[in-house]
């Protein structure tokens, strides 16, 4: 008989983790480092999650800056990189720089899957292949997940299984058939053909994008809500394939961008009519189309997790998550990767956290991570000291140049907790954690306002009693100007005084 | 929840009751759907940047300085006064069992009621019933 060569057999674990992509990889990783002993087991026959398919059409949306003048295996770069995962050895950090082509900023779907192959390889991440998670149960204290393999224990569970499932309103007539990545990628194949796109997020603009260069006859994008280009800074997965858009302001013949709800989609012969309503006309709007697209989102396929009571957000394709991306009504069951998107955090002015991108889940997961090991295993990782008179310059190196703070603004902060005059670094933690919290300290975050200016924002706990001061936007976002050293002396003062 | 399942609960609510099926789908798909576990914080004290809630679903507490003051229920909703004075919430408001809410940010709640009168109408009576009860009670 042959002999299973794979690593992580079922069998008993501290942490099963789930999935391959991105945001299972950084998981174990940082568990790894950590010393929680964890399988991690995976459907796919390889790394990569999302991107062993998507982005269907275009490259990546976020940025990855190969000239930076900041070395590549740098803290800094990972600023200049929203696409890589994160390391502690310099070895394996900004792989994503090293494999994109040259003069590109966006890397294209395959860089993404060779740069997450090169990581799991480098970085020593064992994953159990072709392992399909199947079934939940809890059984005591412990989970039970059922698989192609046989059954996996443990005392916790992560789920990294990606949001990116196909997901269709019930709108009549319109079905899975119509989705996105049903959109076949064959050129010419939409040629002087009438397109209906029923969505207005980035995964339509970007498909229309596609067809327009396709040279299609007619384009319609509809969905009730209006294109999210006013708000750039508060949706992280705006609208980033503007020609259509341009096109219909511009009344371009055949472009046509709907605010309108479709409620039925119907079959007309070889095409179909769909018809929609816009709330602010008296008479229903009916598009004639040969193609329809539902360029509706995606889900997370949460399998019988629902029935086993983890609650849900988004007509089911979210879980909702507490600040540390365990559900809100299983405790046990925790997220990693871009479903951790469904931690909402203050979302202070409507802001969104970047959670549903690399470059904001990465950090997630070193934070899920630090949590498992020290709430359920007792690996109590240190707190340092710091320095009285050196307080003000960390934290405002900190503002300057952490790119956590930077990625994820609004949402995670730099958090010093404090007691009888000594301050101490609790690390990078989630902001709503210690607003919500009891713990007296400084939490240091950047923020959109209102107006999405960046602007410091410190948070001062003493005595029970939260302030929160919201500092003025510096040009440069340079912030060791003598204004803000001025107010952080101004605010940590009590707190250093004990 | 079903896919039209919100559009359905927030036709049964009496802020939205005036408004015909295409105006109510058009709410829902402006709103954003979140999720609260019980003891969770829904918006804070004296922190700015709040938004304005409508409950779906769930049960949840007013709290001012620590102490308990009201309950909130399906239907209810919160954060209007600091969304149209521009003000910061004077109430901590924390979920006390699962918590479904409906949400927009609060300086988009102004054009949302200048389009829609008859919720600011809604809105207004809800408004003027609270005042007029709590002068009662003094």
């Amino acid at each position: 008989m042959a002999v299973d060569a794979r690593p992580s057999p079922p069998g008993d674990y501290d942490v099963v983790v789930v999935g391959s992509g991105p945001g299972g990889l950084q998981t174990s990783y940082c568990l790894g480092r950590l010393g929680v002993g964890h399988a991690v087991i995976s459907a796919d026959d390889g790394p990569g999650g999302m991107f062993r398919r998507f982005p269907l059409f275009e490259r990546l949306i976020s940025w990855t800056h190969s000239s930076a003048d900041v070395p590549r295996d740098s803290r800094e770069f990972e600023a200049h990189d929203q696409n890589s995962l994160v390391a502690d050895e310099r070895e394996h950090r900004g792989l994503v720089a090293g494999l994109l082509a040259e003069d590109r900023r966006r890397p294209a779907r395959e860089e993404m899957e060779a740069s997450l192959h090169a990581f799991a390889e480098r970085a020593g991440v064992a994953v159990r292949y072709g392992a399909r998670w199947t079934a939940t149960r809890a059984e005591g204290e412990r989970f039970v997940l059922t698989t192609d393999d046989g059954e996996y224990r443990s005392r916790a569970v992560v789920f990294a299984i990606g949001m990116t499932e196909p997901w269709v309103p019930s709108i009549p007539g319109l079905g899975l058939e119509h989705h996105y990545v049903s959109v076949e990628s064959r050129p010419g194949r939409y040629r002087d053909r009438r397109v209906v796109i029923v969505g207005k997020r980035n995964s339509a603009f970007e498909v229309g994008e596609s067809l327009i260069r396709q040279g299609i006859r007619e384009l319609t994008l509809v969905s009730p809500r209006p294109p999210d280009l006013g708000r750039l800074a508060r949706s992280p997965l705006r609208p980033w394939y503007l020609t259509p858009y341009d096109e219909h302001v511009r009344g371009a013949p055949g472009r046509y961008v709907l605010n309108a709800s479709v409620e039925r989609v119907e079959r007309i012969g070889e095409g179909y009519r769909v018809h929609a309503v816009d709330p602010t006309r008296q008479e229903p709007l009916v598009l004639e189309a040969d193609e329809v697209v539902a360029a509706t989102g995606f889900e997370a396929p949460l399998g019988d997790l629902p029935q086993l009571g983890v609650a849900t957000v988004l007509d089911g394709r979210l879980p909702a998550l507490t600040p540390t991306f365990e559900s809100v009504t299983v405790p046990g069951v925790f997220f990693a990767g871009n479903v951790t998107q469904a931690a909402q955090g203050l979302r202070k002015h409507g802001v969104a956290s970047v959670s549903s991108m690399v470059c904001g889940f990465r950090y997630n997961a070193r934070i899920l991570a630090r949590h498992l090991a020290e709430s359920l295993f007792g690996l109590r990782q240190e707190r340092p000291l710091v320095d009285p008179e050196r307080v003000v310059p960390y934290l405002l190196s900190e503002l300057d140049r952490a790119p956590e703070l930077a990625m994820q603004k609004g949402y995670l902060a730099r958090v010093l907790s404090a007691s009888a005059g000594e301050l101490r670094d609790e690390g990078i933690l989630p902001l709503e954690l210690f607003v919500d919290g009891e713990t007296d300290g400084v939490a240091a975050a950047l923020e959109f306002d209102a107006e999405e200016e960046i602007r410091p924002v410190l948070y001062v706990r003493r005595g029970g009693l939260l302030r929160e001061a919201v500092l003025p936007p510096h040009p440069l976002r340079r912030y060791d100007a003598l204004v803000y050293r001025d107010a952080l002396s101004e605010l940590l003062r009590p707190l250093l005084a004990g | 929840m079903p896919a039209d399942g919100v559009a359905d609960r927030l036709a049964q609510l009496t802020l939205f009751a005036d408004l015909r099926w295409p105006e109510i789908e058009a709410v829902a798909h402006t709103f954003e759907e979140e999720v609260f576990g019980a003891g969770q914080r829904v918006l804070r004290q004296g922190i700015t940047g709040g938004a304005f809630y409508v409950i779906l679903e769930g049960e949840a507490a007013v709290v001012i300085d620590g102490q308990e003051r009201a309950r909130l229920g399906r239907g209810d909703y919160f954060g209007e006064i600091s969304a149209l004075t521009g003000g910061v919430p004077v109430a901590d408001i924390r979920a006390e069992t699962l918590l479904r809410c409906l949400s927009l940010p609060g300086p988009e709640l102004e054009p949302f009621l200048l389009e829609r009168p008859s919720v600011m109408l809604r809105m207004l009576q809800a408004e003027a019933r609270r005042l007029r009860d709590s002068n009662t009670w003094q």
